[in-house]
């Protein structure tokens, strides 16, 4: 077998081609104020509408993204083929933009709701808020902060996840504020092939081997109890329901309900109870223990060095 | 650069309809960072571009997805590109609305997605509505880039970057990537 010979000393390099020869620092788009995810986009908050329930309900649908891309991206080199490993990172990715979007529209929307920094931080907004907010802070649902358990479970959190955010978006597309309706808009087409995967995954683990079923039915029995929160209105929800700006939760049951039917029929698998009393009010800012060590590995590197640009 | 001198439309000022042009072109010719063979304009993410005649443009674009890393550095070689052009000030915007998607790419743009081994997006779902559930792959038209064939089974959903799926061919039994529809 013949070696392909070394790199002639005058062969272009490939690396060549990302630097740029001219020296211009604005190439490294990452520190060079070129980041900020609603740059040019009017933020005017629409007349009528409350800014604090805005922010806030912005902060829910926003936490809920980048807590469950955090769960996901624990998934990195660790899934059980590297085309799933690909697949959790490019979900996590999708909902990382997503929350990224929210969580600027919060800011602009309330600038009370960004925790306060040095006047001569470095931080922005969008990022003060991921990454120096304590846990009670954050309005997830305790679906998205549950460990990821094994496949099976990470799978059928996804589920109940995206079917559950799906429904929510696709009715967003309508909110009054012009913001959320675009980034509703935008997630739809995301979120329906996040939901696609987690259900295919689902019925195949469900009806693959006896062991893959035995670890689907005990990942439902650890994901299904956190379902019914979903359903469960915060008053500022239900508050910006009727300002026709949000979705009440429990408007959309009926229509996750079919869905979930559909797969978990496919499946053979219990069905979730979603109308159960719920267990941690996330909304309200309680949480399981599981939120804080999450945040904990999330957010040291920015909290060690807090005056870091990246 | 050469700064053809001449006089803009009864309507406007002097130099406003050529640096506009000057403006447009510079900005359509910008490539994108993950599909290099891809000019903006191709992909379909540059929604406008304005120019004053004294040193100012303005650029709106799109993202592709929400988390899509490749937005940053679109952001400054626009601004870039833009500055070689000879404009002083820059500034890009993003739209949002109407989201982007893989139906906004070009003719042009699909014929070298192709030509470079990159299987073109099919047109995308639509709907105000629900998003119908699909327990099985989605059945789309994916050609394999290197021989033709129409017979290929989908490997993931997701590929290397978050608009393209795998595929493999089952007549050359090469891997191959397909713009996904969105």
């Amino acid at each position: 077998m013949t070696r392909s010979p070394a790199a002639e000393p005058n062969e272009e390099s490939v690396y060549a081609g990302l630097v740029d020869v001219d020296g211009d620092a604005s190439q490294w788009a990452f520190g060079a104020g070129f980041d900020d995810p609603l740059a040019g986009v009017d933020t005017t908050v629409p007349a009528g509408l409350d800014r604090t329930d805005l922010a806030a309900y912005c902060l829910m649908l926003g936490d809920d993204a980048l807590v469950l891309a955090q769960r996901l991206a624990e998934w990195c080199s660790r899934a059980p083929e590297l085309e799933e490993d690909v697949a959790l990172a490019n979900i996590s990715l999708d909902l990382l933009g997503q929350a990224r979007l929210l969580l600027a529209r919060a800011a602009a929307a309330d600038p009370r709701s960004v925790p306060e920094l040095p006047p001569d931080s470095p931080v922005p907004a969008e990022d003060a808020l991921a990454l120096f907010r304590d846990p009670g802070g954050f309005r997830n649902v305790a679906l998205a902060e549950i460990p990821n358990g094994d496949f099976a479970q990470s799978s059928l959190r996804l589920l109940l996840f995206s079917v559950w955010r799906l429904a929510l978006l696709e009715r967003l597309r309508a909110s009054a504020d012009p913001v959320l309706a675009a980034v509703a808009a935008k997630g739809v087409a995301e979120v329906a092939y996040h939901r696609d995967y987690a259900a295919r995954w689902t019925v195949t683990l469900a009806r693959g081997t006896a062991e893959s079923r035995r670890r689907t039915r005990a990942g439902a029995e650890a994901v299904w109890p956190h379902a019914a929160e979903l359903f469960a209105a915060d008053p500022v929800e239900l508050r910006m329901a009727g300002a026709k700006a949000g979705v009440s939760p429990e408007e959309v049951r009926p229509a996750c309900e079919e869905v979930l039917e559909e797969v978990l029929a496919a499946a053979d698998l219990p069905r979730p109870d979603l109308a159960a009393p719920t267990r941690v009010r996330g909304r309200a800012g309680e949480h399981t223990p599981a939120l804080a060590a999450l945040l904990a590995e999330m957010q040291s590197l920015a909290r060690e060095h807090p005056r870091g640009t990246w | 650069m050469v700064n053809a001198e001449r006089s803009g439309t009864a309507a406007e000022p002097d130099g406003t309809a050529d640096a506009r042009r000057r403006a447009r072109q510079a900005a359509a010719a910008v490539t994108d960072p993950e599909l290099p063979m891809l000019t903006l304009a191709d992909l379909g993410v540059l929604r406008e571009v304005e120019a004053d005649g004294e040193g100012g443009a303005v650029v709106a674009i799109t993202p592709t997805y929400s988390g899509c890393p490749a937005i940053g550095a679109i952001r400054a070689d626009l601004d870039s590109a833009l500055r070689a052009a000879g404009f002083a000030r820059v500034e890009v915007r993003t739209v949002l609305y109407p989201p982007w998607s893989t139906d906004m790419i070009t003719e042009r743009g699909r014929r070298l997605l192709a030509e470079h081994g990159v299987s073109p997006p099919g047109p995308a779902p639509r709907s105000d509505g629900p998003m119908p559930l699909s327990l099985t792959p989605r059945r789309r038209e994916a050609h394999c880039p290197r021989c033709g064939s129409h017979t290929a089974e989908l490997t993931s959903e997701f590929g290397s970057t978050a608009c393209k799926a795998l595929y493999r061919c089952t007549s050359c039994a090469e891997p191959f990537e397909h713009m996904k529809e969105i």
